[in-house]
């Protein structure tokens, strides 16, 4: 393969780092006989031989601590302020498609809202038969129903619009999580209310001090929303809107309101700040998209990544990563290891669900050659995921939203991985 | 109608809807009785908000821009303020009254609120420096880019386009790296105490 490498080089503080992560990679290579015992075989260690913690010492548990650099990280040059902010899920570090409730990246407007459940309402209002008010008690009395579905932040890859910028797939691809919900189908809590032949739009609002509202049209409401109360079996976390959030799946995390109060119906939208200011999308003529709601299908490879090199050198390797689609199930994802010249089909596993994310895999013999990695959703509609350069034709650099681009890393030698545009 | 459903809930009270039912559509919808002048305007917003959003609207480091911005919306670096992209007024009144100032939300009168808004048709050049602001005159202003926006067309321009059959072998010749994020290097490590890289 040909990669020619333009513009100036990587700093030394990259490299450092680079560099030190190399000295495993001389190790690898095939199976040899060992010099010497492994001491991590013939020497005793202490969980060997001492008691271990009794069950009554984690009544909440956590993870191992060797594990503790599996954490959300933000960008503090990001956002004015870190109340009205994000950060990223650790995607390098996870597999599988589920993603632990403490790992979810969190994106507040008037930071997270401590709401005491007792004293929680949902009101119904507007153009309704019967305005309603529901205590969470009423809410847990609703038939429920679970389903997996990501969230993904309109804004998630919103820095890379201009080129390659985060180094590392948390950063770049992190304002996502996917993951089981528990709740009632938002059309039997409306029908409580009775929703009048006029009422075409709803408006959720959240609790919180940002009192984030934005207008669904009726027909999504009543398909698919659901009122959730638990995430991957648990209440959720007051981060993600304890005691009760709506579910809007397969469009932006933006409109999957918070701490939700307040349903009003509508003949009309709204145009709120979050559907006017934010969350339209301006191509270059200078006109912008209003209410683009659907996430595209979209992957990016997880491992390798900047943040997860190659550390064992050359040979059996593992490359895996996420895909999903707001219009659907993704039945294939394509990957590339030498930018794009050959492309082959990943091997899909575990559950494949409508706009929840999906696991692939492609194992390969590296030969210790630079790569150039990337992967390629299909959705279910038959949708294929662009190119960054495809999408910027249509929408030139300004969108800031919806970015579901291919990503490419760039492997060195050495095994270490960085975030780069190719031809 | 009746109720079809499992008889959960109670009516909700007027004084109730009266009390969280404070959304404005931009046919006014929703709008107080109220008004409020520029010069008004600036003394409120001088005292609440322009420790973020500076004297003229101009912002304080990274806080929102709010004035300014007119014609910038084809450049490389647009500035999106109220005056040079925000389609509706009704917008920036609900805005501010449901959310703004940031950490004391829902503080302000009608009347505040209509003089804020006021004062920042006056900074953005859309009404003179004696225009007030009523619940009454809320429709007469007209923003400059209320055209500037179009519903999702991405059915027509992109999904047929970027669906069909994929290159799998010899999709080209050869690759070159344009773009490099560690050349840029902004990404937080440990030196900057905020994050760590596993590398």
């Amino acid at each position: 393969m040909v990669i020619q490498v333009k513009g100036a080089k990587p700093s030394r503080r990259n490299f450092l780092k680079a560099a030190a992560a190399a000295p495993l990679a001389a190790a690898a290579g095939s199976r040899a006989f060992a010099q010497d015992a492994d001491p991590a075989i013939v020497n005793k260690q202490p969980w060997n031989q001492y008691l271990g913690d009794g069950v009554d010492a984690r009544p909440y548990g956590m993870p191992s601590k060797f594990e503790s650099d599996v954490v959300r990280r933000d960008v503090p040059w990001l956002t004015a302020d870190p109340v009205s902010s994000v950060n990223f899920t650790p995607l390098h570090e996870l597999d599988g498609i589920i993603t632990p409730n403490g790992l979810c990246f969190e994106r507040h407007h008037a930071g997270i809202a401590e709401v005491d459940p007792a004293e929680h309402r949902l009101m119904i209002n507007g153009l309704v038969d019967n305005p309603v008010v529901f205590t969470m008690e009423d809410l847990m009395r609703f038939p429920r129903e679970n389903h997996v579905y990501f969230l993904e932040c309109a804004a998630n890859s919103g820095m890379e619009w201009a080129g390659a910028q985060l180094n590392g797939c948390q950063y770049t691809h992190g304002m996502i999580h996917n993951v089981m919900y528990t709740g009632v189908p938002l059309r039997l809590i409306l029908a409580e209310a009775g929703v009048k032949t006029s009422g075409k739009w709803i408006l959720p609002e959240g609790a919180d001090a940002s009192g984030m509202t934005r207008s669904i049209p009726m027909e999504k409401a009543m398909d698919d929303c659901l009122v959730a109360f638990k995430m991957n079996g648990e209440a959720l976390r007051p981060e993600q809107g304890y005691p009760v959030r709506l579910v809007v799946p397969g469009w932006e995390g933006n409109m999957w309101v918070k701490w939700l109060r307040r349903i009003e119906v509508g003949d009309q939208p709204w145009h709120h700040r979050e559907e006017t200011s934010k969350y339209t999308d301006l191509l270059e003529n200078g006109q912008a998209r209003r209410f683009t709601w659907e996430m595209d299908a979209k992957s990016v490879i997880t491992n390798p990544s900047p943040q997860a090199p190659i550390t064992h050198g050359p040979g059996s390797t593992v490359l895996t990563g996420v895909a999903w689609s707001g219009r659907g199930s993704i039945p294939r994802v394509d990957v590339t290891i030498d930018g794009g010249m050959t492309w082959h089909q990943a091997r899909m596993s575990g559950p494949s669900m409508d706009k929840s994310m999906h696991r692939f895999y492609y194992e390969f013999d590296w030969d210790g050659s630079p790569l150039l990695l990337q992967s390629r959703a299909h959705d279910s509609t038959g949708y294929v995921q662009p190119t960054k350069n495809m999408l910027r034709k249509v929408r030139g650099e300004n969108s800031i939203y919806h970015n579901n681009g291919i990503q490419t890393w760039y492997v060195t030698e050495e095994g270490t991985a960085e975030n780069v545009e190719i031809s | 109608a009746e109720s079809a459903g499992f008889g959960l809930g109670r009516p909700a009270l007027e004084v109730e809807v009266a009390a969280w039912d404070i959304d404005i559509r931009p046919d006014g919808q929703g709008l107080p009785a109220g008004s409020g002048d520029v010069w008004t305007g600036e003394e409120v917003y001088v005292e609440n908000c322009a420790m973020c959003h500076g004297d003229f609207g101009e912002a304080v480091g990274r806080w929102p821009v709010l004035a300014g911005g007119w014609d910038t919306l084809e450049r490389q670096d647009p500035v999106k303020t109220i005056g040079s992209y925000w389609p509706y007024l009704s917008t920036v009144y609900d805005y501010i009254n449901r959310a703004m100032p940031f950490g004391n939300a829902q503080s302000l009168e009608p009347d505040e609120i209509y003089a804020i808004t006021a004062y920042l048709l006056y900074l953005n050049n859309i009404v003179e420096d004696d225009f007030e602001l009523s619940n009454e005159t809320f429709l007469d202003v007209e923003m400059p880019n209320a055209d500037g926006f179009f519903p999702d067309d991405r059915a027509d321009t992109e999904l047929v386009a970027f669906s069909g059959e994929v290159c799998m072998e010899r999709c080209k010749d050869s690759v070159e790296i344009t773009m490099r994020a560690a050349v840029l290097d902004v990404t937080p490590d440990s030196e900057d105490g905020a994050a760590t890289e596993a590398v």
